[in-house]
C-alpha cells in the first residue's frame, strides 16, 4: 500500500481517481431522493386515509340511520338509535354567533393596525398581543370561560330574558352555561385568527390606492370602505372561512361552556352541545360498537364540512395572492 | 330673467382670492366628518374589546393559579380526593405531556422537513411542480382539520386496533397535529434561501443532497426553528386529540402503551370537578401550561426576526 503511494505514477490506472466518491455521493442523493419522496407520500396520504378510516368506521351507522341521521333528534345510547341534528345545530349556531361578533372586531384590529392612526411602534404590539390569544390552549381558554365568562353573562343573560323574553332567540332563562357563552369563547377565539389574516391582506393593498382615493378628495374611512375593503374582499373572506373553520372544529373550550345538552333550542340562553363537544364527552367511554361508529359518523360530517371550508378558504386565499403577483 | 345668468356667471368670474380660498376650503359636510369620527371611535373600541379577553385571561390564571404552585406541584401525584396533608401535584401529567410531545417532535420534525424540501427544492418547473403544488395544498388543509378529527383518526388507527388506550396513539395525534404547522413554515424558510446560494454550490459539484443538507437547511434553520417552535408550542396545547387516545391516568403511566396523563386533559377532567382541590390543582396546571406554551411561542418569534406566516 505504501508502495504505490510513493510511486511515480506509471500508467493511467494509477493517476488517483478524483471522482472516486462520486459513487458514493450519487447512491446518497439517490437514497436521499427516495427518503424525501416516500416521507412527502405518506404525509400527502394522511389527509385521504383519515377520510377513508373514519369512513370506514362510520360504516355501520350510514347503513342504519343513512341521510336520516342529519334530521333525526334522538340520540338514545342504551336504545342504539343516534341522530346527530342537536348536535349539527349546536355546531352551526355557535359557529354563526362566533363569526357574527367576531368579524367586526376582527376587522376593526385589522384596520387599527394598518392604517395610519397610530404611530407604528404602538400598532405592531397591539397585532402581537391579539396574535398572541391564538397561541393559549383552549382547554385554558375554556377554564377562564367557566369561572370568568359564564359569571360575566350570567347577568346580561337575565337582563335580555327580562326585558325580551317574549323574543325567541331570548326565551330561557340563562343557566349559565349555554349557547351565548360558546358563542362569545368560540369569538374569542377566532379573532385572532380573522384579523392577522385581514391585516395582511390589507397590508398588501398597494399604497397608490390610498393615495389616489384620498387625492380625490375621499376621507380616511371613504377610502377604507369605498376602496380597500373591495380591494381586499377575496382574502377577507377567506379570512372569515378560516375563521369559521376553526368554530366549527373548537372542542374543548366550547365543551367546557356550552352545557352539553343535546337539544334544538331556538333561545340563545338555552344549554346546547356540538359535535366536537360530544365526541369529546362520548368518545372514551364508548363499548357499543353503534355507538362508536355514530360518532365517527358524526366526526365524519364535521370533517366534510370543515373540508370544505377550508378548501374555500384556501382558494380564496391563492386567489388573492395570484393577484397580488400580477 | 335673462340678466341673471349672465350676471351670475360674470361674478365666478370674478372671484376675489379670499372667495376663491373659502371655496376651496369648504368643511366637510357634517355628516362626513361626524362619520368619520364615529367610525373612528368604533372601531377603537373594538380593537380595544380584542384585546381585553388576553388580559382578563393572562390576569385570572397568573393570580388564581400561581399561588397554588409549589416545590411539590413538579414533583407528587394528585393527592387522594379528600386527604389533607399529603403532597399534591401533578408531575405525572408533566411527564406525560413532555413524552408525548417529544415523541411527535421526533417524527413530525424528518417528516414535515423532507415535505418542504419535496414542495420547494425538488420542483424543477416541470410535472413535478403540479405534484409539489398538490403537496402543499394537501398540507394547508390538514392544518384545518379540527384537532378532535385528528383525534378520532387515532383513536380508529391506534385504540380500536390495540384495544388500549396509549401514549403511542396520543403521540400519533399530536404527529399529525405538528406535521403541516413545520412543513407550511419550513416551506416559507426554503422559498426564502436565494437561488443563487444553490447555483454556487451545484457549480462547485455539490450534488442536491450536498447542496440541501449543507448550504440551503442551515441558512433556512433559524425559520424551521420557529416553526418547530410553534409546533410544539401547538402541540403542548391539544386537549382534543388526547382526550380519547391517551385518556388520562391519576399514577405514572406505566409505560408507552398505557393510558397516559398530560397537562391538558388534567385541566380539562379536574375543571368540572366538584373537588374544590382537584379544581385548585386545575388552575395551577394550567399557569404551567401556558407559561410553557407562551414561552415557547414568544422564543419562536425571536428565533426569526421575520413573521412566517402559517394560516
Amino acid at each position: 500500500m505504501a508502495d504505490t503511494t510513493s510511486k511515480p505514477y506509471a500508467n493511467n490506472s494509477d493517476i488517483p481517481n478524483i471522482t472516486a466518491g462520486d459513487q458514493v455521493i450519487a447512491t446518497v442523493d439517490l437514497g436521499f431522493t427516495w427518503v424525501v419522496r416516500i416521507l412527502t407520500f405518506i404525509a400527502a396520504v394522511i389527509i385521504f386515509a383519515m377520510v377513508v378510516v373514519i369512513g370506514e368506521k362510520a360504516m355501520p351507522s350510514i347503513q342504519q340511520f343513512g341521510l336520516g341521521f342529519i334530521f333525526s333528534q334522538e340520540w338514545d345510547v342504551p336504545g342504539d338509535i343516534f341522530g346527530a341534528l342537536p348536535y349539527i345545530y349546536g355546531t352551526l349556531v355557535s359557529s354563526i354567533i362566533a363569526l357574527i361578533l367576531a368579524l367586526p372586531v376582527a376587522i376593526s384590529v385589522a384596520i387599527v393596525t394598518t392604517e395610519d392612526f397610530l404611530p407604528e411602534w404602538v400598532r405592531s404590539p397591539i397585532a402581537f398581543i391579539v396574535e398572541l390569544l391564538a397561541a393559549i390552549p383552549s382547554v385554558a381558554i375554556g377554564l377562564w370561560g367557566i369561572f370568568v365568562l359564564i359569571p360575566f353573562l350570567q347577568p346580561i343573560g337575565t337582563w335580555l330574558h327580562g326585558n325580551f323574553g317574549w323574543f325567541p332567540l331570548f326565551g330561557t332563562e340563562p343557566f349559565g352555561p349555554g349557547m351565548l357563552p360558546a358563542g362569545a369563547i368560540l369569538a374569542i377565539m377566532i379573532v385572532p385568527t380573522i384579523a392577522s389574516i385581514s391585516r395582511d391582506v390589507l397590508l398588501s393593498t398597494p399604497q397608490d390606492l390610498r393615495s389616489a382615493s384620498m387625492a380625490l378628495g375621499a376621507t380616511r374611512w371613504e377610502t377604507i370602505i369605498g376602496v380597500l375593503f373591495p380591494a381586499a374582499v377575496s382574502g377577507i373572506l377567506g379570512a372569515t372561512l378560516l375563521g369559521l373553520g376553526r368554530a366549527l372544529g373548537e372542542t374543548m373550550a366550547v365543551t367546557m361552556v356550552i352545557g352539553n345538552s343535546p337539544q334544538v333550542s331556538l333561545s340563545l340562553l338555552d344549554l346546547a352541545s356540538t359535535i366536537p363537544a360530544v365526541l369529546a364527552n362520548e368518545f372514551a367511554e364508548a363499548q357499543d360498537g353503534l355507538h362508536i361508529s355514530s360518532l365517527m359518523y358524526l366526526a365524519l360530517l364535521l370533517f366534510a364540512v370543515t373540508l370544505l371550508v377550508n378548501v374555500a378558504a384556501v382558494f380564496l386565499v391563492r386567489f388573492l395572492g395570484s393577484k397580488g403577483q400580477d | 330673467m335673462e340678466s341673471m345668468p349672465s350676471g351670475f356667471h360674470n361674478t365666478s368670474l370674478h372671484l376675489t382670492n379670499e372667495q376663491i380660498a373659502a371655496k376651496i376650503c369648504t368643511p366637510l359636510k357634517p355628516i362626513r366628518s361626524y362619520s368619520s369620527i364615529a367610525l373612528t371611535v368604533l372601531s377603537f373600541v373594538l380593537a380595544g374589546i380584542a384585546i381585553l379577553p388576553l388580559f382578563s385571561l393572562l390576569w385570572t390564571i397568573l393570580s388564581k393559579g400561581i399561588p397554588l404552585l409549589s416545590w411539590e406541584s413538579f414533583t407528587s401525584l394528585p393527592a387522594p380526593v379528600g386527604q389533607e396533608g399529603v403532597a399534591n401535584g401533578f408531575a405525572n401529567a408533566i411527564v406525560g405531556t413532555l413524552t408525548m410531545v417529544f415523541m411527535a417532535t421526533l417524527i413530525s420534525v424528518p417528516v414535515g422537513i423532507c415535505t418542504a424540501i419535496y414542495i420547494a427544492e425538488f420542483t424543477p418547473t416541470t410535472a413535478a411542480s403540479s405534484i409539489s403544488s398538490i403537496v402543499r395544498f394537501t398540507m394547508q388543509v390538514l392544518s384545518g382539520v379540527p384537532s378532535i378529527v385528528v383525534g378520532v383518526f387515532a383513536y380508529a388507527v391506534i385504540v380500536l386496533t390495540f384495544k388500549g388506550f396509549s401514549a403511542i396513539a396520543g403521540s400519533i395525534a399530536l404527529t399529525i397535529v405538528m406535521l403541516p404547522i413545520i412543513s407550511l413554515t419550513t416551506e416559507g424558510a426554503l422559498k426564502l434561501v436565494p437561488i443563487s446560494l444553490r447555483l454556487a454550490s451545484s457549480g462547485l459539484g455539490a450534488s442536491r443532497f450536498q447542496t440541501i443538507a449543507r448550504i440551503v437547511l442551515p441558512t433556512a434553520l433559524p425559520s424551521i426553528t420557529t416553526g418547530i417552535l410553534l409546533a410544539i408550542s401547538r402541540a403542548a396545547g391539544e386537549t382534543a386529540p388526547l382526550i380519547f387516545t391517551a385518556l388520562f391516568s391519576q399514577n405514572w403511566a406505566q409505560g408507552l402503551d398505557k393510558p397516559t396523563p398530560s397537562l391538558s386533559v388534567m385541566i380539562y377532567n379536574y375543571s368540572s370537578s366538584p373537588f374544590i382541590e382537584q379544581n385548585k390543582l386545575s388552575w395551577a396546571a394550567c399557569v404551567v401550561l401556558v407559561v410553557l406554551v407562551l414561552v415557547s411561542s414568544v422564543l419562536s418569534r425571536l428565533a426569526t426576526q421575520r413573521r412566517i406566516k402559517l394560516r
